[in-house]
């Protein structure tokens, strides 16, 4: 039996970490809001701190719409598929992956969003890599500002400040384009490890500085400070000092009254009308289905999630899926280089049992064109990062550097002397869009419902490990500095489906490069806007959450701007 | 009540629940600890179960350095997921323990759980380098599977079946679970009092439905 409700101004499709934040401005000015989360609402008696269950095990206890449409992944056109991930790297939830993501909170740089511009001015346009689509983004860093600020205060970020109005703070990154203002909360606390990898920094010349976390260093909005009870990665705050937008920005939309949350909404498609608006939405709820007309549609999940929707939403208007006439949904897809990391060996117990991701050291001497690429052979960079953060199982599956064989007496022998001796980091490279990096529809595998799941078709390329390594090279030294007796360097692998998954609805004020224009509306479909770092057509050396979340506030306020043109 | 339990409480506690420590190696190896004994396993046949508690046994020893595997009961909790979240593992499982133990019948003549532990290792090595046939899709992914899972099942929260007595805790030297970490705390030679304590313990958090609340 289907059901068709009552129309509303507009439907959002997905409550995370960018639909959760932009139905705050559309509530606030008024305007009638369904919010279509395939999740339930989590609280914090769901968030034990129980390393097996959030870090091995996918959140048994949430809805797993997710898990039954892990992508599939293939290095290129002619390669079989690779092995299939058990847990999808997102998990649904009202509040999304920002229940448990690790809550870095970066701005981009300014050189991010003039990729093609600068490389070209500075080095001449042969270096960028041949094969690669980038494109400058419509806007510069100084555009989005405004909206970086908004969302550091509703959300609530921790952080500091590098360079407010031009003024340079030697305390915060000083390679950060200018803000208007301090983050609402000064930084995390660092540890003594954090310490001796800062000073190990200085006396090699380099900035180093506490990273911006949307983690409360003190109180905020009546939420607790941040405990650092080390359970924060793929965990969930037991005392909500971790600020996803099920506890800043839909508690406040739903205060409006004009917020309303349909949970465990598995979204099926998008319906058009006979002028190719989008009309209605289509999802299944406890085996009913509904349709939710709507004047204007925000698709709002993961990257993998929204492209995939868009190429199932085929009509006679749009055969090759929603918004797709130019062939562009899927392309322009990369994943951050994340991998390629370093591990380090000390002397001695370093204790990264307490704290949590986001509690660390960053340098952005090598990231982005932050230092002279005219004699390298690549561009961008890489931003670099350590912090205090391990728990039990991941400990006992320390890297033995060569020292221990990987089970046996000696192995225990060497985990008892070394479990809390070691480090890694967590190195985010700059990645390029190409040509031949994309996402599509299975031609065979599918979700339960049958439904083809997304295919990745994505590997790095030449040009992603020359950056790798320079960057490896840095941490190594970054690790040596500080006293490590041993370092191994950690391989780059294929593009896997990955938590920093960009591109595939981008950006761009040119609709035969782009599925959306400068607003984050479609060039086709003019009341459909896309959220999420989809849009986004670089990556940066950074994590996107901060940005995706700027975007779509961005977005849903130019749809408020102009209500009566978008919204018919 | 009291959250955190003294070093001293937690050596009581231990020595309390000894019986298990104080098992001959050589029955360990067997599968024939007495908490063992006592009851049956849930999903693996008694067969399987006695060579994978073999397996556990070399993989994470019971040895000089004290308690491994055997007594945290990793057999037991790869048993009690076998049930649940690796439902679908059973077969690949079955299969791999009769291919092991065929591996050593072949090799060693006698099935793996009667070996000494050198020849249990020599086996182990074969896995691991691949040099063992009978294996899907391969013998070294077989011993990576039950590594991982006997690593989960030495170090996780013993809400699971696994740990016992954190043991695998003890082992790391891991301080343990706190809701509030002070600095003084993350200082690299804080020293921090042991506390021991699985996550449902705590009162205010809810356990996962269908993990391991009851065999």
């Amino acid at each position: 039996m289907t059901v068709t409700l009552a129309a509303t101004d507009v439907a959002v499709i997905g409550l995370g970490g960018v639909g959760g934040v932009a139905v705050l401005p559309l509530a606030e000015a008024g305007m009638d809001v369904v919010g279509l989360e395939a999740g339930t609402w989590l609280s914090p008696s769901d968030f034990a701190p129980d390393e097996l269950r959030n870090n091995y095990r996918g959140w048994p206890q949430a809805a797993q719409k997710a898990n039954r449409e892990i992508p599939v992944h293939r290095p290129n056109a002619s390669a079989p598929d690779s092995p299939r991930g058990s847990v999808h790297p997102m998990m649904n939830g009202v509040g999304g992956t920002t229940l448990h993501y690790w809550a870095q909170s970066w701005r981009l740089n300014p050189w991010d969003f003039r990729v093609v511009s600068e490389t070209t001015r500075r080095y001449g346009a042969g270096r960028i890599p041949a094969g690669s689509t980038v494109e400058d983004w419509p806007f510069g860093l100084e555009e989005l500002e405004p909206w970086y600020d908004l969302v550091e205060r509703e959300v609530g970020v921790s952080g500091q400040a590098g360079n407010v109005n031009g003024t340079i703070d030697a305390r915060g990154n000083i390679f950060e384009g200018p803000r208007a203002r301090e983050y609402p909360m000064p930084p995390l606390r660092g540890t003594e490890f954090t310490e001796l990898m800062a000073g190990a920094a200085r006396r090699l010349g380099w900035n180093p500085f506490p990273g911006p976390a949307a983690i409360n260093s003190e109180t905020y909005d009546n939420r607790s400070p941040c405990l650092y009870h080390g359970f924060c990665s793929r965990g969930g705050c037991h005392v909500e000092a971790k600020n996803s937008t099920a506890v800043s920005t839909i508690p406040k939309a739903s205060a409006t009254g004009n917020l309303r949350i349909e949970t465990e909404a598995h979204v099926t498609g998008i319906a058009v009308d006979g002028e190719g608006r989008a009309s209605a939405v289509e999802y299944l709820n406890d085996g009913e289905t509904y349709i939710q007309p709507a004047r204007v549609v925000l698709i709002a999940g993961y990257t993998y999630e929204n492209v995939r929707l868009l190429l199932l939403s085929t009509s006679g208007a749009f055969p090759n899926g929603l918004s797709n006439n130019a062939g562009q949904v899927g392309r322009h897809y990369m994943t951050h280089n994340q991998r390629a990391g370093v591990l380090a060996l000390f002397p001695h117990e370093l204790n990264r049992w307490y704290g949590l991701p986001a509690q660390g050291i960053a340098i952005d001497d090598w990231a982005d064109d932050n230092f002279d690429h005219s004699d390298l052979d690549f561009i961008g960079g890489g931003n670099l990062w350590i912090y205090s953060d391990q728990r039990p199982i991941e400990a006992a599956s320390m890297n033995t550097f060569g020292r221990a064989p990987r089970w046996g007496s000696q192995w225990k022998a060497f985990v008892m002397q070394n479990a809390g001796r070691w480090a890694n980091s967590y190195l985010q490279k700059t990645t390029l869009p190409y040509e031949d990096n994309y996402l599509d529809l299975h031609s065979t595998i599918t979700d339960p419902l049958g439904l083809p799941v997304c295919r990745v078709t994505a590997d790095y390329k030449d040009h992603d490990r020359r950056l790798a390594s320079y960057i490896q090279d840095r941490m190594e030294a970054w690790f040596r500095e500080a006293g490590a007796i041993e370092t191994v360097r950690q391989p780059i692998g294929s593009m896997v489906v990955s938590t920093h998954a960009y591109g595939g609805t981008r950006m761009g004020d040119d609709p035969e490069t782009n599925v959306v224009d400068r607003y984050g509306f479609s060039h086709e479909v003019p009341n459909l806007g896309v959220l999420g770092a989809s849009v986004m057509g670089t990556s940066g050396a950074r994590n996107p959450t901060l940005t995706a979340q700027a975007l779509a506030w961005r977005t849903a306020e130019h749809l408020v701007a102009n209500w009566s043109t978008i919204g018919g | 009540m009291s959250a955190f339990l003294s070093r001293r409480e937690m050596l009581k506690r231990a020595a309390a629940a000894g019986a298990a420590t104080a098992v001959p190696h050589s029955a360990l190896a067997q599968g024939l600890s007495d908490a063992d004994a006592a009851e049956p396993f849930e999903n693996l046949t008694s067969l399987h179960a006695r060579i994978l508690e073999a397996v556990v046994a070399r993989l994470i020893p019971s040895d000089e350095n004290g308690p491994g595997a055997p007594e945290a009961g990793a057999a037991r909790f790869i048993d009690r997921a076998l049930g649940g979240v690796f439902a679908d593992l059973q077969s690949l499982y079955a299969a791999g323990l009769d291919a092991l133990d065929a591996h050593a019948r072949n090799t060693a003549g006698q099935p793996f759980a009667e070996l000494d532990e050198d020849q249990q290792d020599a086996v182990l090595v074969d896995l691991e380098r691949n040099a063992a046939d009978g294996f899907t899709p391969d013998a070294a992914s077989f011993l990576d599977v039950v590594l991982q899972h006997t690593v989960q099942g030495t170090f996780s929260d013993p809400h699971y079946g696994g740990n016992r007595d954190f043991i695998g805790w003890e082992m790391l030297g891991y301080p343990g679970l706190r809701l509030a970490v002070g600095p003084d705390e993350q200082a690299m030679d804080a020293g921090s009092q042991t506390t021991r304590l699985s996550a449902y313990d705590l009162p205010m958090f809810d356990s996962p439905d269908g993990e391991g609340d009851s065999p």
